[in-house]
């Protein structure tokens, strides 16, 4: 209950409108030139110092790229986009491969000490028990400006460093992995992706081994007119696990700016990756002026037999969302899990869901999708559920839950299912509510402002999602679902 | 001065020209408990939401004093925190939020409004097991989400649950006593009796004199199209469950 409480106290402490992270940073920053050709890929590469194979599967996706047309299925409404008219490269001029924190620039670690996340290891082991420790990917814009414990975490053979490093570090473990799960041909965006992407995350768990602490990522977009695209992949060896999860801000700018991200996971026998997001870039005003178009493939692949996936995302930011993190169900016995809260108010459109691809035997997937909408927001889940034909006893359970607050919203359910086996067992379960004036009324007349009345009936509503975060995310989510939904009433 | 005060209510549906309450009076002092009677759709359930303040009803003249204070301008939480509570005729169930967390966000909501601290957890605990034993409320229930799942009768001895916990200065009971079966009665009853105090009011709704053989009114008040049009002691509701309203209702009209 006291997290109730700090939300509401959080939601008035900020006006309406008010976007707790759009401040923005001054720093001197090299850009990339403007546009996207041959050359700007062969600049971002240069930049990296990237093997020659690496600039080849770049340029092989440019190529590609340019034949290919924006996708239009998803329920999301915006204008073209002039991928002419923006920068694909932009990194703090200091951040000339920093060694120690004590290289960077204290702009950029103000600016994350800003949004909470404290870079300085012992600042976060003061006070903090070893198991609740976090380890942080810090990627500003275009490039990862540093990340937290590394020595610590090779001490048990876990890799976890940007992927530019990794590229020169492990060039063999990222050769053997990118692009296997979103192959460079994949769609519109991801294949934007391949050819530009600047940076972003690089997870190696060795067999057998539980990851000592949490592992997370923490995207900033800073820059203006500049897109950021970076690629996380995350690879489990047998019987190994990890808990990894992103967070993501952006300045309140009347522009929109893109992110088309790519994250693949991989998880080898037995092995188990728990992925969590907690989404909020910049949405917008309330007009639907300015904030982040969303264009994300996240894919996992359950390549072990026995093998889990695991996605939780809160996803509260964005203009437009457009995102489907799924599971490819490819080892016997493996399983794949999705959990989403996808809140939309004032003028946001959100197009998101999953697919759970069934191709091994007894796979197991679960769906629970808690979509709330208010303002004048758009709020869909689309999601598919499909079984080969090897796919014997193939299970799925998918629950997609729609919360109206308002009459000027709109949430919508599109489910999608394939069954190639007859021994398949899919069950889907749907429902929308609204937040009704009598619930409104009853909590006001015990005392609750209108505002801690939808945070309480919210939470309520988002319950069963929230507990699959970890821990330390639970009360943050709570609070930035509330804070999203601040002036959704009266 | 009486602890509420209505003069000359009058309010209407906001959404339609529909006239419900014309013109009401009613006075409750102190330590007194006022039962208030009268035939279905008279508007008793919606003279106790406007006075909660729902926003489906439009005061359209008169006011109503608590303490002296004209609270009809005020938003439902605001006159909660002042000391009014409704137990509700249909109590209403908020799926997914637990009834532990529902109780001590109204407490603590409550609290703040009036400048005190917060209730400290053990405290809390301690109180609601407390209330609980007493009215009959399972910890089973206090597990569950608010309402939901719970009998006609669960959801009113839960109503008298939060009263009892938020020991409001006046608290109005709307039809408490319909679905509850004989034992629950007499332990709702025991509830309220045992909060009966010198500086609490009650408004206690009902049609059956059965509740007032347990909880023994001070006043009975009879309500028809919107008014108070008959007001006595105890016997009066003894002599509406002899005769009904006709009698009343005619010579009134
Ligand atoms: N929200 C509403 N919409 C339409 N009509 C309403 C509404 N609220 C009350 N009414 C009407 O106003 C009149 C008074 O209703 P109210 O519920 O106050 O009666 P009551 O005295 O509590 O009746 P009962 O004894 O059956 O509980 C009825 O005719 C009812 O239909
Ligand atoms: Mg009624």
């Amino acid at each position: 209950m006291p997290a109730v409480q700090e939300t509401v106290e959080q939601v008035r402490a900020i006006d309406v409108d008010q976007y707790k992270y759009g401040f923005s940073t001054e720093i001197e920053m090299e850009l990339a030139p403007k546009g996207l050709s041959e050359d700007i890929v062969r600049y971002i590469s240069a930049r990296k110092n990237e093997p020659a194979w690496m600039l080849e599967w770049r340029l092989d996706a440019y190529r590609r790229w340019l034949t290919m047309r924006e996708p239009e299925w998803a329920r999301v409404d915006y204008p073209q986009i002039d991928f002419q008219d923006m920068y694909y490269y932009a990194a703090p001029k200091s951040n000339a491969a920093p060694q120690s924190l004590d290289e960077i620039d204290p702009a950029i670690l103000e600016t994350y000490k800003k949004l909470g996340i404290p870079l300085r290891e012992q600042e976060i082991l003061a006070g903090v028990a070893p198991e609740k420790r976090i380890a942080v990917d810090a990627v500003f814009d275009s490039v990862s400006v540093v990340t937290t414990f590394k020595e610590e975490l090779r001490k048990s053979g876990v890799i976890f460093c940007s992927i530019s490093e990794a590229l020169q570090e492990h060039p063999e473990l990222v050769r053997q992995y990118i692009g296997s799960v979103v192959p460079t041909t994949d769609n519109f965006y991801a294949t934007l992706n391949a050819a530009v992407f600047s940076d972003g995350s690089f997870v190696y768990i060795p067999p057998d081994v539980r990851c000592p602490m949490e592992l997370s990522t923490y995207f900033r977009i800073n820059e203006q007119k500049t897109g950021q695209f970076e690629r996380t992949l995350i690879i489990a060896d047998k019987g190994s696990y990890v808990s990894y999860l992103e967070g993501c801000t952006a300045p309140m700018r009347d522009e929109n700016q893109l992110h088309a991200a790519v994250v693949e996971l991989i998880a080898h026998d037995d092995a188990e990756i728990k992925y969590s997001t907690v989404q909020n870039w910049f949405p917008g005003d309330a007009e639907g002026k300015g904030g982040i178009y969303n264009f994300v493939t996240k894919r996992g692949d359950c390549r072990g037999a026995r093998s889990k996936i695991s996605w939780t995302q809160v996803e509260t930011g964005s203009a437009i969302t457009w995102k489907y993190p799924s599971c490819i169900l490819r080892g016997d016995d493996s399983q794949g899990e999705f959990y989403s809260i996808a809140v939309s108010n004032g003028a946001q459109q959100v197009d998101s869901g999953t697919k759970m691809i069934h191709l091994g035997k007894n796979t197991r997937s679960r769906i629970i999708s808690k979509g709330i909408s208010a303002g004048r927001s758009q709020n869909t889940y689309r999601g598919l559920v499909s079984a080969h034909r090897r796919a014997t006893n193939a299970k799925n359970f998918t629950n997609c839950d729609s919360l109206l607050i308002g009459n000027a919203c709109g949430a919508h359910t599109v489910p999608y299912i394939e069954s190639k086996t007859a021994s398949a067992v899919f069950e889907h379960e749907a429902t929308t509510s609204k937040v009704s004036e009598d619930q409104m009324f009853y909590c006001m007349q015990r005392g609750l402002t209108q505002e801690e009345a939808i945070a309480l009936i919210v939470n309520g509503f988002v319950k069963d999602v929230l507990q699959q975060l970890p821990m330390e995310f639970m009360v943050e989510a709570q609070k930035l679902i509330a804070i999203s939904l601040e002036g959704s009433v009266g | 001065m009486s602890l509420l005060e209505i003069k000359n209510l009058t309010a209407k549906l906001a959404e339609e020209d529909k006239q419900i309450l014309n013109g009401l009076n009613l006075t409750v002092e102190k330590g007194q408990v006022a039962a208030i009677m009268g035939p279905n759709g008279s508007g008793k359930s919606t003279l106790s939401y406007v006075l909660a303040g729902r926003e489906d009803y439009e005061v359209t003249g008169g006011e109503a004093l608590l303490d002296g204070e004209n609270i009809l301008e005020l938003d439902p939480d605001e006159r909660a925190a002042k000391g009014l509570f409704l137990a509700f005729q249909y109590p209403i169930e908020i799926p997914g939020v637990g009834q532990m967390t529902f109780l001590k966000a109204a407490i603590n909501a409550q609290r703040r409004k009036n400048g005190l601290d917060e209730i400290a957890t053990p405290e809390f605990i301690k109180l609601v097991n407390g209330r609980a034993k007493e009215l009959g409320i399972s910890q089973d229930m206090l597990r569950r989400s608010v309402n939901v799942g719970f009998s006609g009768g669960e959801k009113k001895r839960n109503e008298i649950l939060q009263m009892a916990l938020l020991q409001p200065k006046l608290a109005i009971l709307d039809e408490t006593d319909s679905g509850l079966d004989i034992d629950a009665l007499k332990i709702v009853a025991d509830g309220v009796n045992a909060m009966r105090s010198p500086d609490r009011g009650f408004v206690v709704i009902t049609h059956y004199q059965r509740l007032l053989d347990y909880i023994k009114p001070d006043v009975v008040h009879v309500l028809s199209a919107g008014r108070i049009i008959k007001t006595g002691g105890p016997e009066l509701a003894l002599e509406l469950e002899a005769k009904g309203y006709a009698d009343i209702v005619g010579k009134a009209a």
